[in-house]
Order: structure tokens, then sequence, then C-alpha cells
């Protein structure tokens, strides 16, 4: 048996129709088959959460209805399973409305399950969640948290799949766990087949970000070509029994599956390749061997498992005030020289206004990007002085007046900076602040449950 | 220096791509041509990477190696500026650094190490 498990999202504004040959593919294979969906951030949560004060039914992704009406009543016909976090912070709710999508795109008899218990609000106080260790992140202590949620693991995945459902939606687990789920459910893993569940927790982490191992997010010109990237077709791994892993992709699609596309995916996101944690595996990734298996097709073995931490991570997210940001252009003879007046003359007066948060102001078209707040790499450069340069100011603040007043010093600039300045744009946005802390499993396990939606 | 060996910045010779955690970055770097690891190995060093981001706060760079892919992982603590969490930068990920890496460190390698074709030879 092999099971095949496509990817029709690797994150959260991913193509809406990438799912589509993915389902085509999936039909023709003999044996089970899974389409997953990965959309949630570290900041996907607090959004959502907040969205779920003002409104209980909301709160599940956005882009559940988009995603899954492309492919519900394929999927549903040809008996490929649908794992998704498309749940975020309301996995009920998420439920319901894909059962009235379902009955508006006249599928029948749709069985779906979600998991619940990731949300540490539930069940801990906020004082408590903000009394855990921090491991990466700002600090809570004394802020409003808004979400709490831990990465739950496979086990909850799996168990919700022995509902015998067609659509599993999940809010915050391991990215690795849409797909790790459905193996250990196919397959049986055990627990402590440590080699197993690396293997499967590797299929994960290289299907999780959709076209990124299919030649997406890889192509350089003339250096690294891809043909048909308007097309890109999403990956699909089969997985046997004993572990082995084939990465391929969708038929009929543009994309490619080489041994660097699927070398950038695994690295990505990974610090210590002898080590990356997971809830249900500490995965070894240094001794994996990528073989070429036909076009398209690479093979990826050995990886190894070892237990994992006795806690989970957890991502703590409170209110992070505002970022303003605005441009203007300067183009044409002197353009540095103007672009640079116009810098000096928004600092000194948001100097003199006396803002005190630290405002980044610079130059883009200089580097600005591999550059720091202070500018330094440009000031050491000798830039041409004729071309096109954009201003740009950035601030961070808590009260909304600041960061307005920062947009509006270089609108001004229009009738009171330099010659020749144009194209002003400006934005506003709310900010999402979040730490990574460490939960004992224990307590937030015995919380995780899968649970079967009626409509 | 022999003649068929030539100084170019790493995009010649290798790809990566860039990922993010809080205020860590993680860029790999892939060789184009297995036989070019052993001079990345020599000369991209985790001194030099440090280097390259300590203009942005950058304070650790650690290098891991997969010999066998073949290929090396740096991961650069404090490069981020804060990260999501408080960068300024356009890149609040830093998901351009890769390429950043691949511009500015060079290294000197045989022109056999540069990929048929390539705009360098």
């Amino acid at each position: 048996m092999t099971v095949y498990i496509g990817s029709g999202a690797g994150f959260a504004g991913d193509r809406l129709d990438a799912g589509i040959p993915v389902v085509e593919t999936l039909k023709k294979k003999d044996g089970p088959t899974y389409l997953i969906f990965e959309v949630m951030g570290e900041r996907t949560l607090a959004i959502a959460q907040r969205i779920k004060m003002r409104n209980p039914e909301l709160g599940y992704s956005p882009y559940l209805e988009p995603y899954l009406r492309n492919v519900l009543k394929d999927a549903k016909d040809a008996g490929v399973t649908i794992v998704a976090n498309l749940g975020n912070a309301n996995p009920m709710g998420g439920a319901k409305r894909t059962h009235e999508l379902a009955k508006e795109l006249g599928v029948e008899g749709l069985r779906i399950a979600v998991v619940l218990g990731d949300d540490l609000l539930a069940f801990m106080g906020a004082e408590d969640v903000a009394s855990l260790p921090t491991i990466e992140g700002v600090s809570i202590d004394g802020k409003e948290i808004v979400a709490a949620n831990a990465y739950l693991g496979a086990r909850p995945v799996a168990e919700a799949l022995k509902l015998d459902v067609d659509v599993v939606l999940v809010g915050r687990t391991t990215d690795a766990a849409l797909v790790l789920g459905p193996l250990i459910h196919e397959y049986g893993w055990g627990p402590e087949d440590w080699d197993l569940l690396a293997q499967g927790t590797l299929a994960g982490h290289l299907l999780e970000c959709g076209g990124q191992v299919t030649g997406g997010y890889f192509c350089d010109p003339g250096f690294k070509d891809v043909p048909g990237m308007d097309e890109l077709g999403f990956p699909i791994g089969e997985i046997e029994a004993d572990g082995t892993l084939t990465i391929t992709k969708a038929d009929d699609t543009g994309g490619m599956v080489t041994r660097a596309t699927v070398i950038e995916q695994m690295l990505y996101e990974v610090h210590d390749p002898s080590a990356y944690l997971t809830p249900d595996v500490q995965l070894d990734i240094t001794n994996v061997t990528l073989t070429e298996d036909g076009k398209d097709r690479i093979r990826v073995t050995g990886a190894k498992g070892s237990p994992p931490p006795e806690t989970l991570k957890v991502t703590v997210s409170a209110d992070g005030g505002w970022l303003a940001e605005s441009e203007m252009i300067y183009a044409g003879p002197n353009a540095l020289a103007r672009a640079r007046l116009a810098a000096d003359v928004v600092r000194a007066r948001v100097s003199k206004h006396g803002v005190t948060e630290p405002v980044r102001i610079e130059i883009v078209g200089t580097g600005a990007v591999y550059d720091n707040d202070a500018s330094d790499r440009e000031r050491q450069k000798n830039m041409p002085m004729d071309g096109e340069y954009r201003l740009r100011a950035a601030i961070r603040t808590l009260d909304k007046e600041t960061a307005q007043y920062v947009n509006d010093e270089v609108l001004s600039l229009f009738c009171s900076g330099p010659a020749g300045g144009g194209g002003y744009r400006c934005n506003i946005t709310g900010q999402v602040n979040t730490a990574s802390v460490l939960v004992p499993r224990g307590p937030v396990e015995a919380q995780a449950r899968a649970q079967k939606v009626n409509p | 220096m022999s003649d068929d060996m030539i100084t170019l910045p790493l995009h010649a010779v290798a790809h990566g791509r860039t990922g993010d955690k809080g205020n860590r970055s993680n860029i790999s770097l892939v060789p184009y041509l297995p036989d070019t690891f052993p001079y990345l190995l020599e000369q991209v060093t985790p001194e030099l990477v440090l280097d390259l981001f300590r203009h942005k706060g950058a304070t650790d760079v650690t290098r891991y190696e997969l010999p066998n892919l073949p290929a090396m992982n740096f991961v650069i603590d404090n490069a981020l500026e804060g990260g999501v969490n408080s960068s300024l930068s356009q890149d609040l990920h830093g998901k351009t650094l890769s390429f950043m890496l691949l511009g500015e460190i060079e290294v000197t390698v045989p022109k056999s190490c540069i990929p048929a074709g390539s705009r360098y030879l």
C-alpha cells in the first residue's frame, strides 16, 4: 500500500486554485489519498481570536470557504480526505460553515471532525500562562494576552480520522501533524516508532509549504530556472509503510521537483538539523539521502527519530500597537540628493516633535533592506545620484496618533520638501506581538480531543 | 593563485533560502556542484557570516554541516532587528537575507565549480 498526501495551500494567501490539479491527480491513485491545507502563521490565531470575541460564530480561517469551495465536491466524490488547519481559533464554527458550504455545492453526506484542546486560555488562567518560561519573542509580562495556543502533535489528528470522516479541521497543531496524522491513522505507527515518525514528520515538513518544494520560491532566472511558474504544480508525497517517502507533484502542471528544490525546503526554518523538535518526535535529518527516481520524483530516506521533549511549544499573543509606514518617490537627475534631503527633513521634524520611539527613515533603492535603522551602509556607499529612489519612514507606536503624525510628516513633503517628490503611499496596521513559551505536555494533552460535528 | 582559480560572489556557485523564527534567521547554503562543498566549508565561516550581519544586531552564528546533501545551514541570532515583533525593515521576516549572503560573500574556487552556461563564466 502507498498513502498519497497532496498539498492545496502552504500559507494563507496561497493560490486558491492550486488544489484542483492535486485532487485530479489523487483521483487516479490506488490507495488512501489526502489533501492538506496549511494556512496558519504565528499571528493568525490572535487575529482570529479577536474576530471570535466579536462574533462567536466566526474565528475560523477566512480562507476556509475560498479554498474548500474549489475542491470539496471532487474530493468527496473521489474519496480524498481533507485535513486542514482552516479551523484556526474556532474549528467548530469552521465545521458548521463547511456543512453549509457542502449543502450549497450539493455535496451529500459530508462527515466532518474537529480537533480541540489547543486553546490554553480555555482551561488556564491568563496569569498562569504569563508565568510560563519564554524561549523566544517579546516579554508578555503585564500585557493583556489575546491568545495562547499550544502546538498539538499528530495523535489528535489521527484520532479524528478514526471517526471515519471526509474532512478534519484543526486549530493549532504542528504543520507536519497534518501529514503525520494521516500516516499514523493508515499505518498504525506507534508512539515509539521513532524512525517512522521521523520520516512522516519530514514528509510533513516538505509538504507543509505547498509549492516551496516544487519550484516555488526557488527560481533565480539564468541560475535556477523553473518551468511553468504561472501554473505551479503543488506537491504530492507518496509514503510507504516503511516510511519511504517520494516527493512528486500534480500531473500536467508547471514547476519541478529536483534534489535542489527538496534541499532548500528541507532546511527551511530548521535550526539544528540533528534536533528538529516536534511534539511527536525529535527529527534528525543529517543522514537523509535524496535519490532521483524519474522526472519530478525525489525519494527521501534516512530520517532518524528520538523521543520528543516533555514540553509543548505555545504561541502567546498580545497587543502590539501600530506599525506606520509611509513612502515618497524621487526620480531623475540628482534624485538621491533630493531623497536624502527629504530624509533629513523628516528626521529633524520628528525629533523636534518629541517622538521617542525609534523611527526608521531610509532610501529604498540603496540596498535599504540589507541596511539597519540608522542607514549605516547607505551612508558609506557611493550610489549614483541620478536614478529612482524611494524615501520610506516607519515607526511602531502604542498610540495611533503618533503613528499618524509620522505618516503626515512624509505627506507634507509634497509642498514643503525637496523638488519633484511624488507617489505618496502610507498605511497604519494593527500589530500582534508574540512569544513562544513552554508548557508541560500532560495537562494540555489531556484536553486534546477529536469530535465529530454533524450538520 | 593558480590560473583556473577565480574569486566570485557565492551566488555564482551556490543557492540558498532564508527562514525565520522570532529574532533568529536561518540561511541554507547549497552548492550547485557537490565538488564545491569543501571550498565553502573552508571559506564561508560562521565568523564571516556574523561580520556580514553584525550591523543589523546579529550576535552569534552557528554553522551546521550536512555533507551528504551536501549543504550547510547558518543560524544567525538577533539578525532580524527584533523580528516580526519589532523590526522596522520592509522585510520583517528577513526573507531577502539569503541573497545578501550570496551577493556579498566572495569565495575563491576552481572555475569548474561554476555551472555550465552561467553568466559568471
